[in-house]
């Protein structure tokens, strides 16, 4: 294993998308995109300019007849508990 | 510590502490410790139908691991102060 700085790890790469908008998938099946304004070892994160989706499955008796629903909620800035995160990403433009 | 410190700067401000059990807790920031537990004063829950148990509640105490998100005042965060603390914190050897 290489020494000194040129060695990242993970969160290092967090780090280069601080100011930026990012994805981050968290447990509950809820998602947020927001730009990324603080973070530490937790993955505790302050979002600005937060959208959250929330899935909703509802399952029914026949298979076809199941519905997959969203909600959509949003917060000017939002503190995010690291227990939570899934993962983080850029944000994917669809 | 960093959210520590985070936290602090807003003692004062009105926040709603969304829990992981889906209740929101609106109120004002009194401390909050390095465990990211927090004092609120003056709370009200957001669908008091719901939870009527908590309806007489003044001051509350919420253990740093059950909340989700604490929603804050964008105007409350200074957030070119939080990206270099946030570069600073990631940083330093742990």
């Amino acid at each position: 294993m290489a020494t000194g700085s040129a060695v990242e790890q993970p969160l290092d790469l967090v780090r280069l998308s601080l100011d930026e908008r990012i994805y981050v998938k968290m447990r509950g099946d809820r998602e947020l995109r927001g730009r990324l304004h603080g973070y530490d070892q937790h993955m505790n994160m302050v979002l600005g300019e937060v959208e959250e989706t929330i899935t909703i499955v509802e399952p029914s008796d026949q298979p076809t007849e199941g519905s997959i629903q969203t909600v959509k909620k949003n917060y000017e800035m939002l503190f995010v508990r690291g227990d939570n995160v899934i993962l983080v990403a850029p944000p994917m433009r669809s | 510590m960093l959210f520590y410190s985070f936290f602090k700067t807003l003692v004062g401000q009105p926040v709603v502490v969304e829990l992981k059990n889906d209740m929101l807790i609106q109120g004002t920031l009194v401390s909050v410790d390095q465990f990211l537990n927090i004092k609120l004063d003056g709370v009200r829950v957001e669908d008091e139908r719901k939870y009527p148990h908590v309806a007489s509640l003044k001051n509350s105490f919420i253990r740093g691991s059950v909340v989700r998100y604490v929603h804050i005042p964008a105007t409350a965060v200074d957030t070119a102060l939080l990206q270099d603390a946030a570069r600073k914190e990631s940083q330093q050897p742990k």
